[in-house]
C-alpha cells in the first residue's frame, strides 16, 4: 500500500465567477520512506498540492489518499488529528514559535496534540535534538538562532511525533545555499533513521537534484521527471 | 496544563507594555470597586447600624394609621393592652426577635423655668430598650451614662441642651396635653444630654415610661409603638413578612386591620441615601466589568491578529481548534487574575492605610464621623470571580476566532 495514492485529482479555485484551475488530474503514487520533490515555477500548483496532502485543503474532484485515509472524507476535527498524527510540516519560514526555547517548540506538538506525559516528552526531544545536532542551544529562543539552526529545530519539531509524512514547502528558500544542502542532507539522513517519507517543494534546481523521486508541476499538471517509473 | 498555562504566560509577556497596561486598567477598576464598596459600604452599614441600634429598631409595630400621623404624634392612635398582649402572642410565635420595647412617644412644653421650647419624648423601660437599642446609651455625651434612665429623669437632645443652655442635675418642668386635652405639668431632673443624629427620632429626648403615663395621666399600660431587634438584621423582610401574615388577622372593630408594621427602611428617609449607595455600588460594578469587557477583549483581539501565521503553524501541527481556543482564553484568564490580585493587594493596603488614617467627616449635622472602611471576603471574592470571568468572556470571541482560522490562509499571512 502506497502511502499516498492520488487519483484523478483537481483542484479549482473561484477568482470571481471564473473557475481557475491549480491542480488538473493528477495520478501519483508515493511509497513510505520516499524522498520526494514537487518542482515547478511559482504558481504552478506546488503549494497547493502540498497542503492537499497536509490535509490542509481538500480536492476539488479525484480521490487523494495519505496512509490509507480518504482526506477529502475528514472534518476539520478530524483533519487536524489526522495531521497531528501522521504528519509533520516544515516550512520556508521556519515558523518557530518566538516565546517558546528549542527545546520547547520541539515538545509543542507532543503536549498540545499528542499529549505525551512529561517523562516521555523529555526523552523524545532530548533524542531529536541530538539527531539533528542542536542540543547546544536547547535553551535559547528562535531570535537567538541562525537559519539554518531554526530549520534544524523544524526539523525536529516535525519528525518528533513519529510523523509517517513530513511536508516541506520550500525548506531552503531562506537559506544560502551551503546551509539548504546541510538542511536536505539532513532530511535524507532523518528519512534513513526514522524511515519518514519526505515531500518538498522547491524550485531551486540543485537542491532539487537531491530528491529521488521528483514531480514536476506545469500549469497544473503533474509529472513524474526522475526516479522509478519516470514517464520523462 | 502548567505547560499549557506557561505558554499563555509567556505569551502574555512577549507584548511587555500592552500588557502591563492592560492589567494596570483592570488592576484600577478593582480598586475602584473595592474602594468604593468598602468605604460607602461601611458608611451605609454605620448609618444604618446607628439608626436601627440606637433609636428605630429593626422594625415597628404601630395602631394602623399611626405612622402617617406620626408628626403630630397622636396619643389617640395609642395600642391598647388587650392590643399589646395579641402582639406579644405573636412574638411567641415568632422566630428570630430577639427582643422588643414598648414606647409612648408625646410632645410636651419644656421649660427650665426662664425659658421654654417644645420637645419630643419617648417613653421607655429602660432595660427593654436597652436591649432592643444598645446603642442608645452611647449617644449621652453629657450625665451619667453608666445607665439609661431612672424615674424622675429625663434625657434631653443636644440641641435643647444647648439652646435652653440646660445642663446634667438641672431641674426642668414638663407639661404635655393627654389625649382628653387636659393639660399636666412635672418637674424632672435631666439626667444626661443625647447626641443628635440623622433621621426621624434623632432629635428625641427620652423618659421613663411610667413617669411619661405620669404627665400623660395614662392609668392602663396603652403604648404608641412596640420596636423591634431581630437577631440578624438580614432576616428583616421575612420576619417582616411573617408579622405582616400574623398581625395582619387581626382586625378592628370595622373589620380592618388593627395593626401596620414597617422596617426601619420604611421610617427612616436614610434607606433612600442607602438606596443610593446600592444602585451607585452597583454603577461601579457595571463600570468594572465594562473596563475589564473591553480591556482584555481589545488585547486579545490584537493578541489574535498579530499571531494569525502562528495559529496557521500550529494549525498546521494538528493542534485541535478547541485546544487553540483555550491557549487564547487562558491569556484573558492570567490577564484577568493578574488584574485581580494586584487590585485586591492595593485595595486591602489602601484599606488598611485609610483605617489607621481614622479620617473623620460631617453627615448632616453630625460631625467627627470616623471612616473605617471595611472590606468583606465576599465582596473581595466577588469582584476577582467577576474580573477572571469577564476576561475569559472577553477572551472567548477572539479565541473562538483563532480557532476557527483557517490553516492555509493564517499560513499565508504577512
Amino acid at each position: 500500500m502506497s502511502l499516498v495514492e492520488a487519483s484523478q485529482v483537481e483542484k479549482t479555485y473561484l477568482s470571481g465567477e471564473i473557475q481557475v484551475p491549480a491542480i488538473r488530474s493528477a495520478d501519483f503514487t508515493i511509497e513510505a520512506a520516499s524522498f520526494v520533490s514537487f518542482v515547478g515555477p511559482s504558481g504552478s500548483g506546488k503549494s497547493t498540492l502540498l497542503n492537499m496532502i497536509g490535509c490542509l485543503d481538500r480536492p476539488t474532484s479525484g480521490s487523494l489518499k495519505v496512509v490509507d485515509t480518504d482526506i477529502s472524507q475528514l472534518d476539520r476535527n478530524a483533519a487536524a488529528k489526522f495531521r497531528g498524527q501522521h504528519i509533520g510540516f516544515i516550512f520556508q519560514d521556519f515558523n518557530l514559535i518566538p516565546v517558546l526555547t528549542v527545546a520547547e517548540n520541539i515538545e509543542y506538538p507532543l503536549l498540545m496534540v499528542q499529549n505525551w506525559s512529561p517523562e516521555k516528552r523529555q526523552e523524545r526531544v532530548k533524542e531529536l535534538m541530538d539527531a539533528v545536532d542542536i542540543s547546544d542551544q536547547a535553551n535559547k529562543y528562535p531570535d537567538q538562532l541562525s537559519g539554518g539552526q531554526k530549520q534544524r529545530v523544524a526539523v525536529a519539531r516535525a519528525l518528533v511525533t513519529h510523523a509517517k509524512l513530513i511536508l516541506a514547502d520550500e525548506p531552503t528558500a531562506n537559506l544560502d545555499h551551503d546551509t539548504a544542502y546541510r538542511i536536505i542532507d539532513l532530511m535524507k539522513k532523518m528519512r534513513d533513521d526514522y524511515n519518514t517519507t519526505f515531500i518538498f517543494s522547491t524550485h531551486d534546481t540543485k537542491i532539487m537534484d537531491a530528491a529521488e523521486i521528483i514531480y514536476t508541476l506545469e500549469d497544473g499538471q503533474v509529472i513524474q521527471t526522475k526516479g522509478a517509473g519516470n514517464h520523462e | 496544563m502548567n505547560r499549557v498555562f506557561r505558554i499563555a504566560a509567556r505569551n502574555l509577556l512577549r507584548y511587555r507594555r500592552r500588557t502591563a497596561l492592560t492589567t494596570l486598567l483592570i488592576t484600577i477598576g478593582v480598586v475602584a470597586m473595592l474602594l468604593f464598596v468598602s468605604t460607602a459600604g461601611s458608611f451605609k452599614a454605620m448609618m444604618v447600624g446607628q439608626i436601627t441600634d440606637s433609636m428605630l429598631g429593626h422594625l415597628q409595630i404601630h395602631k394602623k394609621g399611626y405612622v402617617s400621623s406620626i408628626e403630630s404624634l397622636p396619643l389617640t392612635l395609642n395600642m391598647k393592652p388587650e392590643m399589646v398582649e395579641k402582639v406579644e402572642a405573636v412574638f411567641a410565635s415568632t422566630k428570630g426577635i430577639e427582643a422588643w420595647s414598648p414606647r409612648i412617644k408625646l410632645g410636651a412644653m419644656f421649660s427650665n423655668f426662664a425659658q421654654t421650647t417644645s420637645i419630643r419624648l419617648n417613653g421607655v423601660d429602660p432595660e427593654k430598650e436597652l436591649a432592643t437599642c444598645p446603642e442608645l446609651i452611647k449617644r449621652i455625651i453629657q450625665g451619667d451614662s453608666d445607665k439609661l434612665l431612672e424615674p424622675g429623669k429625663i434625657l434631653i437632645p443636644e440641641l435643647i441642651a444647648k439652646g435652653l443652655k440646660v445642663k446634667p442635675g438641672d431641674s426642668v418642668v414638663l407639661v404635655a396635653t393627654n389625649k382628653d386635652g387636659s393639660v399636666n405639668g412635672i418637674n424632672f431632673i435631666v439626667q444626661g444630654v443625647l447626641e443628635g443624629i440623622s433621621g426621624p427620632g434623632g432629635r428625641d429626648g427620652y423618659m421613663h415610661i411610667d413617669d411619661a403615663r405620669q404627665l400623660l395621666r395614662i392609668d392602663d399600660t396603652e403604648i404608641s409603638e412596640i420596636v423591634v431587634r431581630l437577631n440578624n438584621p438580614k432576616s428583616l423582610k421575612q420576619t417582616l413578612q411573617k408579622l405582616n401574615n400574623s398581625l395582619g388577622e387581626v382586625t378592628n372593630q370595622k373589620g380592618q386591620p388593627a395593626f401596620e408594621v414597617h422596617g426601619w427602611d420604611k421610617l427612616s428617609p436614610f434607606s433612600n441615601i442607602a438606596k443610593m449607595i446600592d444602585l451607585m455600588t452597583l454603577f461601579i460594578k457595571v463600570m468594572l466589568v465594562s473596563i475589564v469587557l473591553i480591556s482584555v477583549m481589545n488585547v486579545m483581539i490584537m493578541a489574535v491578529y498579530e499571531r494569525i501565521r502562528e495559529i496557521g503553524t500550529i494549525a498546521a501541527m494538528g493542534t485541535l481548534p478547541s485546544n487553540i481556543l483555550k491557549l487564547f482564553v487562558i491569556e484573558g484568564f492570567l490577564l484577568g487574575l493578574l488584574g485581580a490580585i494586584l487590585g485586591t493587594a492595593i485595595s486591602v493596603v489602601t484599606i488598611l492605610i485609610l483605617q489607621q488614617a481614622e479620617i473623620t467627616f460631617s453627615f448632616g449635622r453630625q460631625t467627627g464621623l470616623v471612616l473605617y472602611p471595611l472590606i468583606s471576603i465576599n465582596d473581595i471574592v466577588f469582584a476577582s470571580v467577576i474580573v477572571v470571568a469577564v476576561s475569559v468572556l472577553a477572551s472567548l470571541q477572539p479565541a473562538w476566532k483563532a480557532s476557527r482560522m483557517d490553516p492555509i490562509d493564517a499560513l499565508r499571512h504577512v
